[in-house]
C-alpha cells in the first residue's frame, strides 16, 4: 500500500507545488460545486461535450488556449523572478528545469496550438461557406484527445513529478538513466496522445478546404486566412507522423528499455535531435502561417483595402511550407556535421527569410493608399511588423552557421524565437480574439482598454526580450537557473523581470476588459460590427447552428465575397431555403478520449491492467461506431425560415 | 501618432542606455583568438545589415500609418482596389535575395574558415586535448604531455589545440566564448573543435547545452600561456601530481561537482574516447570501428 502511494509521490516537493496542489483542488471542487448548484451537468453534456458544431468545438479549443495561456505564463514570471537578482534562491535546480521544461511544451503545444486550432474550427467552415467540417464527430474526438493529452500533461507536476529534461527532451538527458522520475513518461503520452488529436484535425480541415467550398470558390478565391490554414493543416499532415513515431521510440526506450536513443548498445541520441526538429521546426510554421493568415485579414479590414499581393501572399506560403521541412538541422549546427553540411542548412534557412520578408512587404503595402482604422486589432497588427521583422533578422543571424556557434544555447536564442513566437503568434491570437470576439459572443470588447492592453503589451515585451539578446551575446548560456554576480549580466536580468511584470499587467487586462465588457457593452450591435470583407461575416449573430441558411454563391466575387457583395450590391444568398441535413452530438469521442487519458496515465506509471482496460474501452467504442447507423437529423425549411425572420426583426446583415 | 514616435524614441533612449551599461565589451565581441574574431566579424556585419533592414521596415511602417490614417482623408475617400505591380513585387523579392546570396557567401567561407586550422597557425602542429564531460565536471586530457587535468585547461598560445570532444552522459557543449563558438560532447562520437589564442590571457569556458541539475555550475577556467610557462606547468604536474587511476576516475565520474584537480596519466588509456569520430563530410566514415 506504501508503496502504491510512493509510486505517485512528487519526487521533488517543494512548498510552491503544494500550495499549487491545495489550490488546484479548492478550484476543483468550487467548480464541481457551482456547476451542480446551477444544475448546468446536463446542459455541459448535451450542449458542449457531446457537439459537432466547429463553432462550439473551436469556443473550448479557445478556452483551453487561454487557460493554458495563464499557466504557461505563470511559469514565465517564475523563470524571471529566479534570474531577476543573481545567486537567488527562490527556485532550486532541479525546480527551475521543471518549471521551463513546462513552460516551452505548454506554450507551444497546449497554448499556441489550441489557440490557432479554435480558429481553424471557428473561421474555416464559415470563410468557404460551408455549414460545418467535412468529418464533425472527427472534430469532437480531436478537440477531446488534445484535451486529455493536455489534462495528463498538466496533473504530472501533482501526481508524479514533472518533466525535467528541457521541452526538446534530448536523450540521453530524458532516458532512464538521467531522468529517472516519471515526469518524461508525462511528456512522452501527452503529446502522444494531444498529437493524435492534431493529426485528426489536420485530416479533417484539408478535406474541408478541399471538398467543401461554397459553389464559385476557386482556390485562388480563397480567403487569406482560410489559404494559411490549408497550407498549415498539410505541414501537420507531414509533420506530426514524425513525432508520434518519435513520441513511439522515446517511450519504449522509458518502458521497455529499447535503446533507440539511450547511452550504449548503439543507440543514438542525436537521432531523437534530428526526429524532433523535423516535426519542430515545421510546428514553427504551423503557428506562425495561421497567424500570418488572422494579420492578412485584420490589415485588410481595417486599411479598408484589399490585401496586396494576394497571389505573392499564397505562394509565398506554399514555398515557406516546403522549406520548413528542409532546415532542421539548423538547431545543432554545433553538432560537429562539417562546413559542407552546416553550408547547406545554412542557406535553406536564410532562403526562408526571403518569402517571410514578401509577406512583411505585402502587409506594408496593403496600408497603401488605404484608409486606416487603429482599432485594437490593427494596433495588434502594427505593433507586430516591427516587433516581428527584429524576430525575423535576427534569425537570419542564427542562421549564420558559423556565427551561430557563438548564439547557440544562449539567451540570444531565447529573445529571438520568443521574439518571434509573442509578436508573430500570440498578438495574432489576441487581434484574432478582439475582432472575432463580437461574431463569438455579440458584444465589442471595450476599444480604450484594448488598445492600452497592446501598448503595455509591447512595452513589456520589449523590457523583457531585448536584454536578453544583450546577455546572450555577453556569455549567458541559457536553462541556466542561477549566475554569480561576477558575470555583469544581473542588469539586464532585473530588467527583463521587470519586463515579465509589465507584460503580465496586460494579460491581467484582458480577463478585465473581457469582463468589463461583458458587463457594459452594447449587446444590439449589427452582424457585421467592423465593416469587415469575408464571408463569416455574412452570417447571423450569434451564428445558427447551420451558418448560412442558404449556400452563399460567390460566383462573380474575389477573395473578399462580402466586401463585394456590399460594395457592388451583388446578391450572395441566391435560391431558397431548403432542408438542411446536420450531424448528431455524440458522447462516444468524449468517452474514448477519457478511455486514451487512462492509457495513457495507466503508461505512464507502468500500471498494465489498468492500460488494459484503456484499451479495451478504446477499441469498444471503435467498434461501436463502426457497427452504429447515425444518419444525422434534418432541420426542416420552415423551422429555418422561422429562425430567419428572428434575425430579420433584429436587424443586422442577412 | 505622437504616442508611437515618443514610445519610439523612450525605446531607442533605453537601448542606448542599456548598451551603455555593459562598459566592457560583450563577451562575444571580445574575441582573443582567431575563430572568434571571425565570429565577431560576423556578427557585427549581421548587425548592421540587419539593424538596416529593420530600420526600412520601420521607416516605411511609420510613412504609411501617417499618410493614410483614416482621420486626414475626406469622409467620402474610397481606398481602391490595387492587386500589386510587377516593378514593386520584383523589387521586393529581388532586395532579400540579392542579401540572402551576400550572406550565404559569407556563411560558406566562414564555415570552412572556423572549422579548419585557426588563421596564422597553420604551419604549426596542433596541440590535441580530448575534453570530456561528465555530470558536472569537464575533464581534460593531454595525450601528448601524459597529464589530466579536471575543470580547468592550460595550454600554449603559440600552438592552435584541438578539442577532441565527448561525453559520458547527456549531450554537452563545450564553449569558450572569447576563443570561439561551441560544439556538442555526446557519450556515441567525438566531434572536433579548433582553437587558438592570440595571446596569453585567461578566459572561461563552460557547457553551454543543458544537461540537467548541475549545468548551471558546469563552468571551467581556461589560460593560454607562453610556451616556457606552458612546459613548465607540464614539468611542475610530473612532478607532483597524482597519477589517475581507474579508481580515481571512476570516482571523478560520480554526479556532482568538483573544484580543480591535476593528475599524470590520462584516462583514455583504460577509458577510452568512443570509436566513432564524427567525420567532416568530405571524409570517408570508418565502418569498421563500429562494434
Amino acid at each position: 500500500m506504501k508503496e502504491f502511494f510512493a509510486q505517485f509521490a512528487i519526487p521533488h516537493p517543494s512548498l510552491l507545488i503544494y500550495i499549487a496542489m491545495a489550490s488546484i483542488v479548492l478550484g476543483t471542487i468550487a467548480l464541481v460545486a457551482v456547476v451542480t448548484y446551477f444544475k448546468l451537468w446536463g446542459y455541459l453534456w448535451r450542449e458542449w461535450i457531446t457537439t459537432v458544431d466547429h463553432k462550439k468545438i473551436g469556443i473550448m479549443y479557445l478556452i483551453t488556449a487561454l487557460v493554458m495561456l495563464f499557466r504557461g505564463g505563470v511559469d514565465a514570471v517564475m523563470l524571471r523572478m529566479q534570474l531577476a537578482v543573481p545567486d537567488n534562491t527562490f527556485l532550486d535546480a532541479q525546480h527551475y528545469n521543471e518549471v521551463f521544461t513546462t513552460h516551452g511544451v505548454v506554450m507551444i503545444l497546449f497554448m499556441a496550438m489550441p489557440f490557432i486550432t479554435f480558429f481553424f474550427n471557428f473561421l474555416v467552415p464559415l470563410q468557404i461557406g460551408a455549414r460545418d467540417v467535412a468529418f464533425p464527430r472527427l472534430n469532437n474526438l480531436a478537440f477531446w484527445l488534445f484535451f486529455m493529452g493536455m489534462g495528463l500533461f498538466n496533473i504530472s507536476f501533482v501526481i508524479g513529478g514533472s518533466p525535467d529534461a528541457g521541452w526538446t527532451s534530448y536523450f540521453p538527458l530524458a532516458g532512464n538513466e538521467f531522468s529517472t522520475s516519471v515526469g518524461t513518461n508525462y511528456y512522452m503520452l501527452s503529446l502522444q496522445i494531444a498529437g493524435l488529436g492534431t493529426l485528426m484535425t489536420g485530416i479533417n480541415f484539408i478535406t474541408t478546404i478541399m471538398k467543401m467550398r461554397a459553389p464559385g470558390m476557386t482556390l485562388f478565391k480563397m480567403p487569406m486566412f482560410t489559404w494559411s490554414a490549408l497550407i498549415a493543416n498539410l505541414i501537420i499532415v507531414f509533420a506530426f507522423p514524425v513525432l508520434t513515431v518519435a513520441l513511439a521510440m522515446g517511450t519504449m526506450d522509458r518502458l521497455f528499455d529499447t535503446k533507440f536513443f539511450s547511452i550504449g548498445n548503439g543507440g543514438m541520441d542525436m537521432l531523437w535531435a534530428n526526429l524532433f526538429w523535423v516535426w519542430g521546426h515545421p510546428e514553427v510554421y504551423i503557428l506562425i502561417l495561421p497567424a500570418f493568415g488572422i494579420f492578412s485579414e485584420v490589415i485588410s479590414t481595417f486599411a479598408r483595402r484589399n490585401l496586396y499581393g494576394y497571389t505573392s501572399m499564397v505562394w509565398s506560403m506554399v514555398v515557406i511550407s516546403v522549406f520548413s521541412f528542409a532546415v532542421w538541422t539548423h538547431h545543432f549546427f554545433t553538432m560537429g556535421q562539417g562546413a559542407l553540411t552546416n553550408s547547406i542548412f545554412s542557406i535553406t534557412t536564410m532562403a526562408i527569410a526571403i518569402p517571410t520578408g514578401v509577406k512583411i512587404f505585402n502587409w506594408l503595402f496593403t496600408l497603401y493608399k488605404g484608409k486606416i482604422e487603429m482599432t485594437t486589432p490593427m494596433l495588434y497588427a502594427m505593433h507586430f511588423i516591427p516587433l516581428f521583422t527584429l524576430g525575423g533578422v535576427t534569425g537570419v543571424m542564427l542562421a549564420m552557421s558559423a556565427a551561430d556557434y557563438q548564439y547557440h544555447n544562449t539567451m540570444f536564442l531565447v529573445a529571438h524565437f520568443h521574439n518571434v513566437i509573442i509578436p508573430g503568434v500570440v498578438y495574432a491570437m489576441l487581434a484574432g480574439l478582439t475582432f472575432y470576439w463580437p461574431k463569438m459572443f455579440g458584444f465589442m470588447l471595450n476599444e480604450k482598454i484594448g488598445k492600452a492592453t497592446v501598448w503595455v503589451m509591447s512595452t513589456g515585451f520589449v523590457l523583457s526580450f531585448i536584454p536578453m539578446y544583450i546577455t546572450g551575446l555577453d556569455g549567458q548560456a541559457r536553462r541556466m537557473y542561477t549566475y554569480s554576480d561576477a558575470t555583469g549580466f544581473s542588469l539586464l536580468n532585473m530588467v527583463s523581470f521587470i519586463g515579465a511584470g509589465i507584460m503580465t499587467v496586460s494579460f491581467l487586462m484582458i480577463v478585465w476588459n473581457i469582463w468589463y465588457s461583458f458587463k457594459n457593452s452594447p449587446r444590439n450591435i449589427s452582424s457585421d460590427p467592423w465593416n469587415a470583407r469575408g464571408l463569416e461575416w455574412a452570417t447571423h449573430t450569434p451564428i445558427p447552428n447551420y451558418n448560412f441558411a442558404i449556400t452563399p454563391d460567390v460566383t462573380d466575387a474575389t477573395s473578399e465575397a462580402f466586401w463585394d457583395s456590399k460594395k457592388n450590391g451583388t446578391k450572395l444568398f441566391k435560391g431558397k431555403i431548403e432542408d438542411i441535413h446536420m450531424p448528431n452530438n455524440s458522447g462516444q469521442p468524449f468517452v474514448m478520449a477519457v478511455a486514451f487519458f487512462i492509457l495513457g496515465f495507466a503508461f505512464v506509471f507502468s500500471m498494465w491492467y489498468l492500460a488494459i482496460v484503456g484499451l479495451i474501452v478504446i477499441l469498444g467504442c471503435m467498434a461501436f461506431r463502426s457497427l452504429e447507423d447515425d444518419h444525422g437529423y434534418h432541420i426542416h425549411a420552415h423551422e429555418v425560415e422561422e429562425t430567419e425572420k428572428k434575425y430579420a426583426k433584429k436587424g443586422g446583415a442577412k | 501618432m505622437k504616442n508611437l514616435k515618443g514610445t519610439l524614441l523612450s525605446f531607442m533612449a533605453l537601448g542606448t542606455m542599456l548598451l551603455a551599461g555593459c562598459n566592457d565589451k560583450l563577451t562575444v565581441l571580445d574575441p582573443k583568438g582567431p575563430q572568434a574574431q571571425r565570429q565577431a566579424d560576423d556578427t557585427m556585419l549581421l548587425i548592421t545589415l540587419m539593424g538596416g533592414i529593420v530600420i526600412t521596415v520601420v521607416a516605411i511602417l511609420i510613412f504609411m500609418l501617417f499618410k493614410y490614417r483614416a482621420s486626414k482623408q475626406s469622409a467620402d475617400y474610397e481606398p481602391p482596389h490595387i492587386h500589386g505591380h510587377w516593378l514593386v513585387e520584383t523589387i521586393m523579392i529581388g532586395i532579400p535575395v540579392i542579401i540572402v546570396i551576400f550572406l550565404s557567401v559569407v556563411s560558406v567561407k566562414s564555415n570552412y574558415i572556423v572549422e579548419s586550422t585557426p588563421q596564422g597557425f597553420e604551419d604549426k602542429e596542433p596541440l590535441v586535448i580530448y575534453a570530456s564531460s561528465s555530470d558536472w565536471k569537464w575533464h581534460f586530457s593531454y595525450p601528448e604531455q601524459g597529464i589530466e587535468t579536471v575543470n580547468y585547461v592550460n595550454f600554449p598560445a603559440d600552438r592552435p589545440v584541438e578539442f577532441k570532444l565527448y561525453s559520458f552522459g547527456p549531450i554537452t557543449s563545450f564553449w569558450i566564448p572569447q576563443l570561439g563558438g561551441q560544439k556538442y560532447a555526446m557519450a556515441d562520437m567525438v566531434t572536433t573543435l579548433n582553437l587558438a589564442a592570440d595571446n596569453p590571457g585567461e578566459f572561461w569556458g563552460r557547457n553551454a547545452n543543458f544537461s540537467g541539475r548541475g549545468t548551471a555550475e558546469n563552468m571551467f577556467d581556461v589560460e593560454a600561456m607562453t610556451a616556457t610557462d606552458f612546459d613548465e606547468w607540464v614539468t611542475e604536474v610530473h612532478a607532483n601530481a597524482e597519477p589517475i587511476t581507474e579508481e580515481k576516475f571512476n570516482e571523478l565520474l560520480e554526479p556532482g561537482h568538483l573544484g580543480r584537480s591535476t593528475y599524470t596519466g590520462t584516462h583514455l588509456e583504460f577509458s577510452p574516447a568512443p570509436h566513432h569520430e564524427h567525420h567532416d563530410d568530405e571524409a570517408e566514415e570508418d565502418h569498421s570501428s563500429h562494434e
